[in-house]
């Protein structure tokens, strides 16, 4: 065998290892999620469970409207989030990259500023709650910390900077097109790779997000996906109670052990589900921002 | 006519209406990120509820004093320790990750393989401590149940057994952001000149030979660069890692408390809102010096990729 083809050899069999160890405990929660409840009991958590079940998937689909909710809330807040934080961020990157733009460079420092020094969280969670009053508000998922962030900001007017001619701008300009106009119907469809990337990790930190809701919301009925998980987690009864007595289904047994993972499975689906699609963007995303970081 | 104008204002564009299209985005870093920049004040304050935000006393340096006292030595160490272990041991993976990978050029395993180490980092940190909680837990945790049992021994009360955790909690650092970090060394070895390892083949050097001196040695600004980067934050710390993967367990802050963590249990569980602020205050400050002066150092190293 040749010097290549024993080290390919070597280099396959060690990211071999290397990507199951990544993903076993992933399947761990899978697999456990469809074990028999009084498996679970016994045996515990485990590769392979004596019997399987589906009790924690039925027992869910019966108590589904606490979790339905749970779902349009992040869904909601996500695409909101997303959809209102692109629009803001590629505004607020335009005129920066507009090199006859006279307050460019005072612009600039003032986003770049936001990334050096913060005020820390104790201040703006009293600004947040005391002045705003945002607690228990849809608004409170969606608007604290993630709506601008510097680092975005700067990836966007990178991508105006080297891709959207000065001479194209010069040119809408002397055929009498505003500078609003410009930006919507220049700008933005030159710019839908970038927007496509920001759009992708803004909308994976809004579904991933539990910090604000860690903050800001008491009232179950704000509970995004992310947060109902970290109730159940610490209080698996809860499931109980947000619609038993509504649906008149209270007497049902709960199983609890596998209900838990059975949650996180359902956290995770939608993700587990639209990797495939985005994860070649994803990939890309990270190697721009790194280059640039 | 209009040329002329043009001229008299050096080329300057009218700045109104871009001003206006900036403006979202501005009032939003202004509200989100500036006011809290003048809300340090909280950490000179006997806060107290009833008083509010401006009503509450003055106490000076008072908030400091109590958090040197009691609690700065074990947050800080953690939230430093963490760190340089994360960094150090993080950057030799990633960049042995992403030498095998290259090392398998375009081959559709690689695919599969980057796909499976990236997986976890889209994970939130909620799920990660749920996954934790399968492995972990000590009456139906797989750990216990399965490897304990199979192999023999006690079984451990990992929750509140804290000189597991450090360990732990590299573990699960690692799982989750390997897969995100060699992506960053690939990118960086896919721009090493192909030429360079074929006059080193038709030289007899050997694969691992080719490594250690070709990849390794151009590799070096870019992990001199990250790891300076990584330097400059080292005194934050990824608030979920350290609050949802050991559950918040108390008899575990020892050694995984950290100053995020610690912030939040100040304002959100002991409602300790001086304390918190002094803490928050101090991480801003050294924060900020640490990232100016690696910057600098960046600056010096390799201007391209300084931050400014």
């Amino acid at each position: 065998m040749t010097d290549t083809r024993r080290f390919s050899l070597a280099a396959t069999i060690l990211l071999a290892i290397l990507s199951v160890v990544a993903l076993l405990p992933i399947i761990l929660i899978v697999i456990a999620s469809i074990t028999d409840e009084h498996a679970l009991i016994s045996n515990g958590y485990s590769y392979t469970p004596a019997k399987i079940g589906f009790d924690a998937y039925y027992y869910m689909i019966k108590q589904g409207a606490i979790i339905v909710r749970a779902y349009g809330v992040t869904a909601t807040v996500t695409f909101l989030g997303t959809l209102v934080s692109v629009v803001i961020t590629s505004m607020l990157a335009y005129p920066m990259s507009r090199k006859n733009f006279k307050y460019r460079n005072i612009l600039s420092f003032f986003v770049f500023f936001t990334m050096l020094f913060n005020g820390g969280i104790v201040a703006s969670y009293m600004m947040w709650s005391n002045i705003f009053h945002i607690k228990n508000t849809l608004w409170a998922l969606m608007i604290p910390n993630y709506l601008v962030n510097a680092f975005n900001v700067f990836l966007v007017k990178n991508y105006y900077s080297n891709n959207v001619p000065d001479a194209l701008i010069e040119s809408a300009k002397i055929d009498g097109a505003s500078e609003l106009r410009i930006f919507g119907k220049i700008i933005i469809p030159l710019s839908v790779p970038t927007i496509a990337t920001i759009s992708l990790f803004t909308a994976l930190i809004y579904w991933n997000d539990w910090v604000n809701g860690l903050y800001y919301i008491t009232e179950s009925e704000y509970f995004g996906i992310q947060n109902l998980l970290i109730k159940i987690m610490n209080n698996v009864q809860f499931l109980k109670s947000g619609t038993a007595n509504v649906l008149g289904t209270g007497n049902i047994d709960l199983p609890g052990t596998a209900v838990r993972m059975a949650m996180a499975v359902v956290g995770i689906l939608p993700i587990v589900v639209i990797y495939p699609f985005i994860q070649k963007h994803f990939i890309k995303g990270v190697v721009i921002g790194a280059v640039k970081g | 006519m209009k040329n002329k104008r043009v001229k008299k204002n050096r080329g300057l564009t009218k700045s109104g209406p871009l001003l206006l299209i900036a403006f979202p985005g501005i009032l939003y870093l202004f509200i989100n990120n500036y006011i809290p920049m003048f809300g340090v004040f909280l950490a000179f304050k006997d806060y107290n509820f009833m008083k509010g935000i401006f009503g509450s006393d003055w106490c000076g340096f008072q908030n400091f004093k109590y958090l040197f006292r009691q609690d700065a030595f074990v947050i800080i160490r953690n939230t430093i320790l963490y760190n340089l272990v994360f960094i150090v041991i993080g950057t030799i993976l990633a960049i042995l990750v992403a030498v095998l990978m290259c090392e398998l050029g375009t081959k559709s395993r690689v695919k599969f393989f980057q796909s499976s180490l990236l997986l976890p980092n889209l994970l939130s940190w909620v799920v990660i401590g749920f996954i934790g909680f399968a492995f972990l837990n000590a009456d139906t945790g797989f750990i216990n149940n399965t490897l304990i049992e199979f192999f023999g021994g006690e079984k451990i009360a990992w929750y509140t057994t804290p000189k597991y955790w450090p360990a732990i909690l590299t573990l699960v650092y690692l799982w989750k952001n390997l897969g995100y970090m060699s992506i960053i060394y690939m990118a960086s070895i896919a721009g090493i000149d192909k030429s360079i390892y074929e006059a080193a083949q038709i030289d007899g050097a050997a694969k691992l030979k080719q490594i250690s001196h070709i990849t390794i040695p151009m590799l070096k600004p870019t992990v001199i660069v990250l790891m300076l980067l990584a330097v400059g934050r080292i005194f934050y710390s990824d608030f979920g890692l350290f609050y949802q993967v050991p559950m918040n367990s108390g008899a575990l802050y020892d050694v995984t408390q950290t100053i995020d963590t610690y912030v939040y249990h100040g304002i959100m569980e002991l409602n300790d809102v001086g304390m918190s602020a002094a803490a928050g205050l101090y991480q801003s400050i050294v924060g900020f010096i640490l990232v100016v002066s690696v910057n600098a150092l960046v600056r010096k190293f390799d201007g391209e990729n300084a931050l400014f």
